[in-house]
């Protein structure tokens, strides 16, 4: 037995068996158990160390060759396969509730394979091919066959698919300025490629037009889900450059860059949020500014900045579940998300109604809540090396609380006399339940996922040490 | 005489890419997207071996075989989003000669970077990459912007092989090939699914 059989192949095939399963139960108790079993395996099983059970010895093998290249998960990446089949577990389970289950556990599966399998290939910048397979596996999940697709679709597959070319050749190029560093042209033009891949990729401004288009179109919680998997992987793919490339990670100008960008992501997608009369578009325009956090933090001196990216990513797992579980359920029981036909919907959603404020709170960093940790530490880095950034992301959290509290006034008004008539199902209740207690536990005891995130640095050679 | 071969499949590109542009008949696109693919597989020629470029072309006419397929399905006419100004054939005729102007201009440039992959090699590539991105900005019709897709990665995967040989490299962009194929066929379905529930 090999790593990338046991979290790559198994997961794209139990996701294919899983296709032919209609049952909403039964898809989301199957997808979150085994999502729950590799999760702990990724913890608990060391990979290239014999693991004794009585008198069975057993040994993961971290390498799989396919073709003349190999797949290769390190021991180091256990944690992180946690992380990310722990997360995936909270979304199938969850997905019962959104009545999404037959699409988002099987090709879920899928896609998380595809994506751990961007992380496991070597050479690693053919990670761009296996990314782009993921979107590929989207579109379906996104669309239904019934239904006209939307422009938001389209668009995510455009700019999506371009990003593929130019990450491959920014790849080709960078080992050209490994071999001559002194080439400052070519440095210039292999950061040009890789910076209008990854542009592509995390829906860097402008180019994340398609995120609010998706969230009006389709249901939010397949949004959600592929706003939590793909930047996250994404994001980790991205550090990996900065690991292997010594003259990226000490390249003053890119860290402008990345800072710059990131407070662009998190003022624009702060201001558009607050100014925005749609509750799906207010998450997806809470989603880029996560985006912009999480850049901000690879910005810092990396020693800072890694735990940093670390610590917002089960916040913003959670955070998207539940905000994009929430809107789910109010989208049921209104015509549409827009502040005029959600009015006085919290007298029918209480529990979504609240979870959505809970989450657009605890993205812009509301003390107590699970982004608050991340995000103090995030400022306080940021204050550190200009004060005029850090200011520049108080503007971007205070569009973020303002709607929160806009939403909040919506959904709270109704007609004078409108009675309670909570609409929700148990398990929906159960899960917005938990979810929103996550996102407490999360901010007040940050410490509860350290023991996942300690050793996440040691994945990187040189960053976060 | 490969250098010539190569220079003829720069020219059916440029035929077929503008023709693709210009075309509103689903049928002749199909038939000028399995033409580039074959102009696509000699260029790929020069840099890798018979077997592996014969990845490409089978790849490719696999594609197109898949949306003509799905295409011939359906029988919705095309939408009439073309016949508007400045959206008409003259105006297209007049990009695709700035596309043609700007690849011209920047082919050197390009071929010395991409380790002198070859003019030909580079011209080809740029100009479906060109054509491709033009596709892409003047349409939102689902099997124009797959198309336009295929034709962006195709000029990508020219100019690929020219720097990088790997098997596996070949087997998954032959596969996102045939996934692009797939997907434009699942939306294209579904953007005619109202006719098919009303039928």
């Amino acid at each position: 037995m090999n790593a990338p059989t046991l979290w790559i192949i198994v997961p794209i095939f139990l996701g294919t068996l899983l296709l032919f399963i209609t049952n909403q139960r039964l898809l989301s108790v199957l997808g979150g158990s085994s999502a729950v079993v590799l999760a702990l395996m990724a913890q608990f099983v060391p990979i290239e160390l014999a693991l004794r059970l009585g008198p069975l010895s057993l040994k993961i093998d971290s390498s799989l060759t396919v073709l003349g290249r190999v797949l290769l998960i390190q021991p180091s990446e256990g944690p992180l396969l946690a992380l990310i089949y722990g997360a995936a577990a909270l979304w199938f389970f969850g997905a019962e509730a959104s009545k999404a289950a037959p699409r988002v556990v099987p090709l879920g599966f899928m896609i998380i394979a595809l994506m751990v399998a961007s992380i496991a290939v070597e050479p690693f910048l053919y990670a761009a091919l296996f990314i782009e397979m993921a979107i590929l596996l989207a579109i379906p999940m996104l669309t239904s066959i019934y239904k006209p697709p939307g422009r938001g679709v389209v668009r995510f597959l455009i700019y999506q698919t371009l990003a593929m070319p130019f990450i491959l050749l920014a790849g080709w190029l960078l080992a050209g300025v490994e071999a001559s560093p002194g080439d400052l042209a070519l440095a210039a033009q292999s950061a040009a490629m890789l910076g209008l891949g990854f542009a592509f990729l995390l829906a860097i401004f402008p180019l994340y037009s398609w995120i609010p288009l998706l969230l009006e179109e389709t249901s939010p919680y397949l949004v959600g889900f592929l706003l939590w998997i793909l930047p996250t992987m994404t994001l980790i793919f991205g550090a990996g450059f900065l690991d292997r490339y010594s003259w990226i990670r000490s390249s003053s100008q890119l860290i402008l860059a990345l800072r710059y960008i990131g407070l662009l992501m998190v003022v624009t997608g702060g201001a558009f949020a607050a100014f925005q009369r749609h509750l799906g578009r207010i998450m997806a325009y809470g989603a880029i500014a996560e985006t912009g956090f999480s850049l901000l933090a690879l910005s810092l001196d990396l020693r800072i900045g890694i735990p940093i990216l670390f610590l917002l990513i089960p916040a913003r797992a959670l955070g998207l579940a539940v905000w994009s579980l929430s809107l789910t359920i109010i989208r049921e029981n209104v015509e549409t998300m827009r502040f005029g036909a959600a009015r006085g919907v919290l007298r029918l959603t209480p529990l979504a109604g609240a979870g959505m404020v809970v989450a657009t709170l605890s993205t812009s960093a509301f003390p107590l809540l699970a982004g608050f940790p991340a995000r103090l530490a995030l400022w306080e880095g940021l204050s550190r090396v200009s004060i005029g950034s850090a200011l520049w992301m108080m503007v971007g959290m205070i569009g973020l609380l303002t709607s929160a509290l806009r939403s909040l006034a919506v959904i709270s008004i109704a007609e004078e006399y409108t009675s309670w008539e909570p609409r929700e199902s148990q398990a929906q209740i159960l899960m917005l339940g938990l979810g929103v207690i996550g996102l407490f536990i999360l901010g007040l005891f940050p410490q509860t996922v350290q023991f996942m995130l300690a050793d996440l640095p040691l994945m990187f050679e040189h960053l976060g040490r | 005489m490969a250098v010539t071969f190569a220079w003829i499949a720069v020219g059916a590109i440029i035929v077929t890419s503008i023709g693709l542009l210009l075309t509103r008949d689903w049928r002749w696109g199909i038939s000028l997207l399995a033409v580039q693919y074959l102009a696509m597989f000699v260029l790929a020629l020069q840099h890798w071996p018979l077997g592996m470029a014969a990845v490409k072309v089978v790849a490719g006419w696999m594609s197109a075989a898949i949306l003509g397929m799905t295409r011939s399905g359906l029988s919705t006419i095309d939408s009439g989003e073309e016949d508007t100004w400045p959206r008409g054939r003259p105006f297209r005729l007049f990009a695709a000669g700035i596309v043609a102007l700007i690849v011209t201009v920047v082919i050197p440039g390009v071929d010395t970077i991409m380790a002198d992959a070859g003019f030909a090699v580079t011209a080809g590539s740029l100009f479906l990459i060109g054509m491709g991105l033009l596709h892409l900005g003047m349409t939102t019709h689902i099997l124009r912007v797959t198309i336009g897709l295929m034709t962006v990665l195709s000029g990508f995967e020219i100019l690929y092989s020219a720097v990088e040989g790997s098997v596996l490299v070949a087997a998954l962009l032959a596969v996102i090939n045939l996934g692009l194929a797939l997907v434009g066929s699942y939306l294209l379905i579904a953007s005619n699914s109202q006719e098919i529930e009303s039928a």
